[in-house]
């Protein structure tokens, strides 16, 4: 039996620790542990709830538009005003957010997840005139030459062993890799156009946004929409399913818990002020992958233990009751992640859980790509409760929400309205339930005396990352690692492979 | 070929005739035409040991949304000429993982005084700084304030990237559960000499690191003035209200009552008077917007003491009666703040939570005068 400690797990956003106990080759336990605490719930209470949406999005900065999102909903229901979005603000709102989608995706796929199937040095036998590819192998050059590897940071070191793709796909694929730099640039630089700037906007707030639609601004996005709904079709897409051919055994790794959440996102209309109910694009829901079948939730069935975390706070607490008292010396304790739970369920959540939930639910058009892409490589829906399945259903969603933007670019009215009024109540609650890019967020807020008196976040990686609950289950991480084998324990390339498909 | 600190330094010495020399090679061609601008046998390799502590990584993406050099050509291409930023270090991009790039890290800092160490996040200083733990080696969890110690000691300088690295930041908000603290308060408290650059924003912006470190490199670190909290004035040298273009409006007495307005934004909690950025004028993401040009409020985040001392966020707070025009100019005289607005801020953290932002309010109100010299650069 031998231990191994992925500690930093890098690629991703924040400090996560993974050990394993490795048996035979085979994982036979794992821990997945977050390792930084800085005290957001705390420092939230006492003051002006107004502030929420800028405080939280400091949370992540690689989703802080969808950490805005969920408290500018929290304050929307807070203040009474859910129903009262006018159009353009919600639009907005869709539009801002729908942007920062297709960069984190891009981002994933091509800057935290691809080092671990693209051999990047392969490039050192590139022939033509591409002048960044060029770049690039004249820096390997010049590493090879000096005899010092290190200057080939941050591309190495790395594990060595396990790169497949053809020396031409190698190429392309970093060819890919530079571009899609300038893409996930351009997504940024679109909601810029109407939040003010990214990561950390200024324009979502409760009633709305603060900046209303023009026309040169919805010209402006429309042709930087295209330009990132083009490269989405012809890069990103193909790129995922070379990759996805040349390791196609990770159709069969990291299969996870099985169950999926989703708090559904993009607003199509706000008459509905539960937000379980709201008529969004991608579904709230709860799957299974053995049977696919929908199921509505109710938020009121979500709780966070504790047994296994740093905190002495009740476990089992409803986050709209929620506690957080840290306590780093607790025994058993081996996360700052709480573990969230579903009717008591394990977990997963992401673009996979929305991707199957919408499936589920019968949008045509998510089964219509879902369908075609698993004819493609001949696969039954089990395949997609995998580490592939996770890029294919990422790719998927960028694809089918790049599309729908244009629609609702086309719905904004110019010179309406784009924010409702409100006052801050003396007392009162809210919840915003939505979903970033890596999965399901949801923020509850109580107000007391015109502040904050309590706010709780349950963010997509204390779904997916979660430790242990109370009754021992480990999280959807976890759970994905155990039952895998490791080829060669000095380059273990599963284990960075299944927990980066998360995006954490 | 690496460079050293007696090279780093003699670098700070020399400058217009080697820098003119530099840039002679980058008029050199390609036998197919191209201008000859990726790194070559020649160029001098800076490492970078690129540290996250208590952040959100917003940094880092704002970082990679830089337009001119692209992320590209930092990572890859000589970012000035003759010199090559080599990320060995850097847990958001970089290939290693685990044991692997804590050996690259290690292997890095060996070469004292050869490396730049960013810093990206507060530094937990509570109970040994177990609240952010950033890597485990030999079985035992390091922190990020064992690492910004033992890095920051050697290396040939530190830029401290963001608000959080350089005064605190969100973390460190009240009550400020983990202790968290700027890298210049744990030099103080550990008595390390390296010199820091502060490039605060919440995110800053892509060209306020890239030129900072540029003007390192080319320049060495003698030339970057800093004003009295260790920012470049280059970029933090102007009060935002002075250079908003909302300004005309708030000369004319024209002030927005809601954020849909397009008039001045002073009366509904604006901190452009008590923020030093060039935002209006550089504007964000490719020149694309800014705060107030969405509508909404500077919310002071490139500030020593943002967000308590700049609380409540989005509201003008009770008692901050400030009037604007009063305001002194900082090429007269740089106190940067009045009495009156001195008093105005107490009130503004006194309103947000209990204590907090006082003693920074008192720290500004006492804003030593910074030297004219640096005030024409």
């Amino acid at each position: 039996m031998a231990k191994i400690v992925v500690d930093p797990l890098t690629r991703i956003e924040g400090h996560l620790k993974i050990e394993v106990t490795v048996d035979s080759g085979e994982i036979t336990d794992a821990r997945s542990a977050g390792t930084t605490f800085r005290g957001f719930e705390i420092l939230l209470k006492g003051r002006d709830p107004f502030d929420a949406q800028f405080l939280v999005q400091r949370i992540c900065g690689v989703c802080p538009t969808a950490h805005a999102m969920a408290a500018a909903l929290s304050l929307d229901s807070a203040f009474g005003i859910a129903d009262k979005i006018p159009d353009n603000g919600r639009i907005l709102r869709n539009l801002i957010q729908g942007a920062n989608y297709i960069q984190s995706h891009i981002l994933h796929f091509y800057h935290l997840a691809a080092l671990d199937y693209v051999d990047v040095t392969k490039v050192a036998e590139y022939q033509g005139k591409d002048a960044n590819l060029n770049s690039i192998k004249d820096f390997i050059t010049r590493a090879t030459n000096s005899n010092n590897m290190s200057m080939l940071s941050p591309f190495y070191p790395r594990y060595e062993g396990d790169y497949r793709l053809t020396d031409d796909a190698n190429i392309v694929a970093t060819r890919h890799y530079v571009e899609a730099l300038n893409m996930r640039r351009l997504a940024h630089e679109m909601a810029t156009l109407f939040c003010g700037k990214m990561p950390h906007n200024v324009a979502i707030v409760p009633g709305g946004v603060t900046e209303g639609p023009t026309i040169d601004k919805i010209a402006n996005f429309m042709w930087k929409l295209e330009e990132l709904r083009k490269f989405v079709n012809d890069v990103y897409l193909p790129d995922v399913i070379a990759v996805a051919a040349a390791y196609s055994d990770y159709f069969a790794i990291g299969k996870g818990c099985g169950t999926l959440y989703s708090t559904g996102v993009f607003d199509l209309d706000t008459k509905e002020t539960n937000l379980d109910k709201r008529n969004r694009l991608l579904k709230q829901g709860l799957t299974s992958a053995s049977n696919f079948v929908y199921n509505p939730i109710d938020s009121k069935k979500v709780s966070e233990d504790v047994k296994n975390s740093w905190y002495k706070s009740p476990s089992g607490l409803h986050p709209s009751n929620g506690q957080t008292t840290p306590e780093r010396e607790k025994a058993g304790g081996y996360t700052w992640a709480k573990a969230p739970r579903y009717d008591g369920k394990v977990c997963e959540v992401g673009p996979l859980a929305r991707m199957a939930i919408t499936y589920s639910y019968g949008d045509t058009v998510v089964k219509q790509m879902v369908d075609n892409t698993l004819a493609y490589f001949n696969a039954t829906p089990a395949a997609l409760f995998s580490v592939m399945g996770r890029h294919a259903a990422r790719a998927l969603e960028a694809k089918f929400v790049a599309d729908k933007m244009v629609e609702w670019l086309l719905a904004l009215k110019p010179g309406e309205p784009c924010c409702a009024e409100w006052e801050t109540p003396n007392e009162a609650e809210g919840m915003g339930a939505w979903e970033a890019p890596r999965g399901s967020i949801a923020h509850w807020i109580k107000i007391g005396n015109k502040r904050i008196a309590n706010y709780q976040c349950v963010p997509p990686t204390s779904w997916n990352g979660s430790p242990r609950d109370d009754k021992g289950n480990p999280g959807p991480i976890e759970q994905a690692l155990i039952g895998t084998r490791i080829k060669d324990e000095h380059n273990p390339f599963e284990i960075g492979r299944i927990v980066r498909s998360f995006d954490p | 070929m690496e460079l050293n600190r007696r090279d780093f330094l003699r670098l700070s010495a020399i400058s217009t005739v080697s820098v003119g020399l530099m840039y002679l090679r980058i008029t050199e061609f390609a036998k197919d035409g191209s201008p000859v601008y990726a790194a070559t046998s020649d160029t001098t390799e800076i490492p970078i040991i690129w540290l996250a502590t208590g952040s959100c990584t917003g940094c880092t993406i704002s970082l990679l949304n830089s337009l001119s050099p692209t992320i590209r050509n930092i990572l890859i291409d000589e970012v000035v000429p003759s010199k090559h930023l080599s990320m060995r270090f850097h847990s958001t991009i970089m290939a290693s993982e685990g044991e692997l790039a804590l050996e690259e890290l290690k292997k890095t800092a060996l070469n004292k005084g050869n490396y730049i160490l960013v810093v990206e996040g507060a530094i937990s200083t509570k109970d040994h700084g177990i609240y952010c733990e950033v890597g485990e080696i030999e079985g035992k969890g390091i922190t990020g304030l064992e690492q910004t110690v033992s890095l920051g000691k050697d290396a040939m300088l530190v830029l401290a990237a963001g608000t959080c690295a350089s005064y605190g930041g969100i973390p460190s908000a009240a009550p400020n559960t983990g202790g968290y603290t700027s890298v210049t308060k744990v030099f103080a408290d550990a008595g390390i000499k390296t010199p820091v650059v502060n490039v605060p924003g919440c995110p800053p912006h892509p060209d306020w690191f890239v030129g900072t470190a540029a003007t390192v490199l080319i320049s060495g670190i003698e030339a970057v003035k800093l004003d009295p909290y260790g920012r470049p004035l280059a970029f933090y040298g102007k009060r935002i209200h002075e250079i908003c273009p909302r300004n005309g409006s708030f000369q004319l007495g024209q002030f927005s009552k809601k954020f849909s307005d397009p008039y001045c934004m002073y009366q509904l909690g604006c901190k452009g008077p008590v923020t030093y950025a060039d935002c209006p004028i550089r504007l964000w993401n490719s020149g694309n917007s800014w705060c107030v040009g969405a509508n909404s409020l500077c919310i002071g985040c490139v500030e020593p003491g943002f967000p308590d001392i700049m609380s409540p966020l989005m509201k003008k707070a009770e008692g901050w009666e400030v009037d604007p025009l009063a305001l002194p100019k900082p090429e007269k005289e740089d106190t940067g703040i009045s009495p009156a607005l001195a008093a105005g801020l107490g009130a503004i953290a006194g309103a947000a939570v209990t204590g907090a932002g006082v003693a920074i309010s008192r720290q500004i109100s006492t804003k030593p005068k910074t030297d004219e010299k640096s005030q024409k650069e």
